[in-house]
């Protein structure tokens, strides 16, 4: 039982609000991804929770327990950190093996060198387990920053972009093997990320950061299709969300500023005429960038489409989002 | 040809540059060659002019630098034939050694009084750096300044009054007296430098540490020391340079018990005439020690070996 729960924190440095008065909760077993750009209070949620820093306001519970005045070894969680922060003078197999040794844990040799040699081959870094930490190439790193996290069993594991420096292959390895973990063991992760594929992918629920508020938490699939606000739509969906004036494609709902069009709410083939000025083959998407009435449109067309640019396709807007002059959606 | 060139300099440049160095190598080591030479020199050798660059080394500088002798009558001394080394060379001049000097007590309150501050200078001025580096401290800036400024003056010139105190507290001519001195004035330094070590190395370690399970003492003593020993080592060494050199303090605060070697050289050569051969053999002996220390923490002046693990 390892529910996370947020009670109404807030956090200040100095006159920047870095929080502003943040309630949720992670379930137990929950994968909760939170999205937001640099600056919305993505790492500074993490480090609340690790014990890193202590709210000036509100309340943290960990599986029930209230831990905001409990230090972090107190509180019994594991933290991937964006900068790797790998002991330098450590090796490899050191570094892997210093929170089983910490006083919390007291782990005997035998169970700390299985355990270790486990999360080595998992994580594809066996072979280095006998290098000093500082000579290896960043993605190594990462890793053994990551690995560092699960040779525990902590109540949570909060990581910070844990897969961003990695290549497109391992990315995808330990995209999967983290999920895999996370179903199998049933544990607790606080993950924040820029991927839209690991946000939709890995997350049973995902939280929207905008300048320090919670705007949205939920499923990845209900922020997809039900965004609250201009700025949660833009946070999932490539190409992103159009935003286009609320009139363009003709009579829109009373008090609507802006028309929102994912490539999906974009019929082709009927409506008004559009200008096709590019056409992307990506490989498995093919995106058309239109032109219409001077307003840059980007949608997805079928993958081996004979459209160039110059031609003419027809498109209609079909269950639009619409929101108001604040950027919120209007039901 | 510009001085910030990053293109391998040319083979004049690296000749005239090596010759630079070589030149100036030699100007700094010909007092210490000059002072280890004139300790193996006869006294008649050590005063002579022209100086002599060659000449046969003798032991007699340093046996009497570990001795007290005596003036013996012609009689006395054929009828005390020399046994040893030491002996004759002693009975050359018709003395016989009549027992040790205070050299070995001198040296021994130097290695005492220098190696027990230069640690306490480092243990404190350690957990002050820390201190400084990682803690909201109110007036830190203020305190650091004012750490700094008791350097701004030349220690000596509270002498006076730190001498009424000592004598007053009793601490004049105590090892603890001096030890005590000794890291006040290297404090400030010791704290200062190794704050500039500690601030450089990146927060996110001990905080990867306390996620680990650890407290943040331990966090300090696993994987903040580790990475600080270059910092440590380097300011030992300046700790130790300045207390085991110190002259004016050792001269006006010690005398019977806790004198150091540096007050004590000197007086070497009043015993008997200019024995500059004696002075030069303590210099060289009492070179050694900060000699060794240095070679000793080398290894750890070498800098770069810890850093690169956090990605910036």
């Amino acid at each position: 039982m390892s529910e996370v729960v947020l009670n109404a924190v807030s956090k200040s440095f100095g006159k920047v609000a870095a929080l502003r008065d943040v309630t949720m909760t992670v379930p137990d077993g929950g994968f909760v991804v939170l999205l937001g750009p640099t600056g919305a209070g993505k790492t500074t949620t993490l480090r609340m929770v690790s014990g890193l820093d202590r709210p000036d306001a509100g309340e943290i519970q960990i599986g029930g327990r209230r831990v905001t005045h409990l230090t972090p070894a107190e509180r019994n969680v594991a933290m991937v950190f964006q900068q790797y922060s790998l002991y330098p003078h450590l090796t490899v197999r050191e570094n892997l093996a210093f929170p089983l040794k910490s006083p919390m844990l007291r782990t005997p040799p035998a169970e700390i060198d299985r355990k270790v040699r486990q999360v080595a081959e998992m994580l594809q870094i066996a072979h280095k387990l006998d290098n000093r930490a500082t000579a290896l190439s960043g993605g190594e790193m990462q890793r053994v920053s990551i690995g560092r996290a699960l040779v525990r069993d902590p109540a949570v594991y909060l990581m910070d972009e844990p897969l961003s420096s990695l290549d497109a292959k391992l990315r995808t390895d330990l995209r999967v093997e983290l999920k895999r973990i996370q179903a199998d063991s049933g544990a607790t992760f606080l993950y924040v990320t820029h991927d839209q594929i690991e946000a939709m992918t890995m997350a049973t629920h995902v939280g929207v950061l905008d300048e320090g508020a919670l705007v949205q938490f939920g499923s990845p699939r209900e922020i997809y299709e039900n965004p609250v606000s201009v700025y949660a739509a833009s946070r999932l969906g490539q190409p992103r969300i159009n935003l286009l004036p609320a009139d363009l494609f003709g009579a829109a709902p009373a008090g609507a500023r802006t028309i929102g069009l994912r490539p999906e709410q974009i019929r082709q083939g009927e409506g008004e005429d559009s200008l096709v000025t590019r056409v992307e083959h990506l490989g498995d998407q093919t995106r058309l960038h239109l032109s219409f009435r001077d307003h840059a449109i980007v949608t997805v067309t079928e993958v081996h489409t004979r459209l160039r640019s110059g031609d003419i396709v027809r498109i209609r807007p079909e269950k639009p989002f619409y929101f108001d002059a604040s950027g919120a959606r209007l039901q | 040809m510009s001085s910030t060139s990053i293109t391998e300099p040319s083979a004049g440049q690296k000749w005239f540059a090596g010759a630079l160095v070589v030149a100036y190598a030699l100007i700094s080591i010909l007092p210490l060659v000059w002072i280890i030479a004139t300790g193996f020199k006869t006294p008649s050798d050590a005063i002579a002019y022209p100086p002599k660059v060659v000449f046969e080394p003798t032991l007699e500088g340093y046996v009497n630098l570990f001795t007290t002798r005596t003036r013996q009558p012609p009689e006395v001394m054929a009828a005390n034939p020399p046994e040893t080394w030491y002996d004759r060379i002693v009975a050359q001049y018709d003395m016989t050694i009549v027992g040790p000097s205070r050299f070995g007590e001198r040296f021994l309150n130097s290695v005492v009084i220098g190696f027990g501050s230069t640690f306490l200078s480092v243990f404190l001025g350690t957990f002050a750096a820390y201190a400084f580096s990682r803690f909201r401290i109110p007036a830190k800036d203020d305190l650091l300044f004012f750490i700094l400024s008791t350097r701004m003056m030349p220690p000596i010139a509270v002498a006076i009054p730190i001498f009424l105190m000592y004598r007053a507290v009793g601490l004049s001519d105590t090892h603890a007296g001096m030890i005590l001195l000794y890291t006040a004035v290297n404090l400030s330094l010791s704290v200062w430098l190794l704050k500039g070590f500690i601030d450089e190395i990146p927060v996110e370690y001990e905080e990867a540490a306390l996620i680990d399970g650890y407290t943040r003492f331990q966090a300090f003593y696993k994987v903040v020391l580790p990475q600080a020993a270059t910092g440590i080592a380097s300011t030992a060494i300046f700790c130790l340079i300045f207390a085991w050199n110190e002259y004016a303090f050792a001269v006006l605060l010690t005398s019977g018990q806790a004198q150091t070697a540096p007050p004590f050289i000197p007086t070497i050569i009043g015993v008997g005439g200019q024995d500059w051969p004696a002075v030069a053999a303590g210099a060289t002996l009492f070179l050694l020690p900060v000699m060794v220390f240095t070679i000793l923490l080398r290894k750890h002046l070498l800098r770069g070996i810890t850093f690169g693990a956090v990605r910036k």
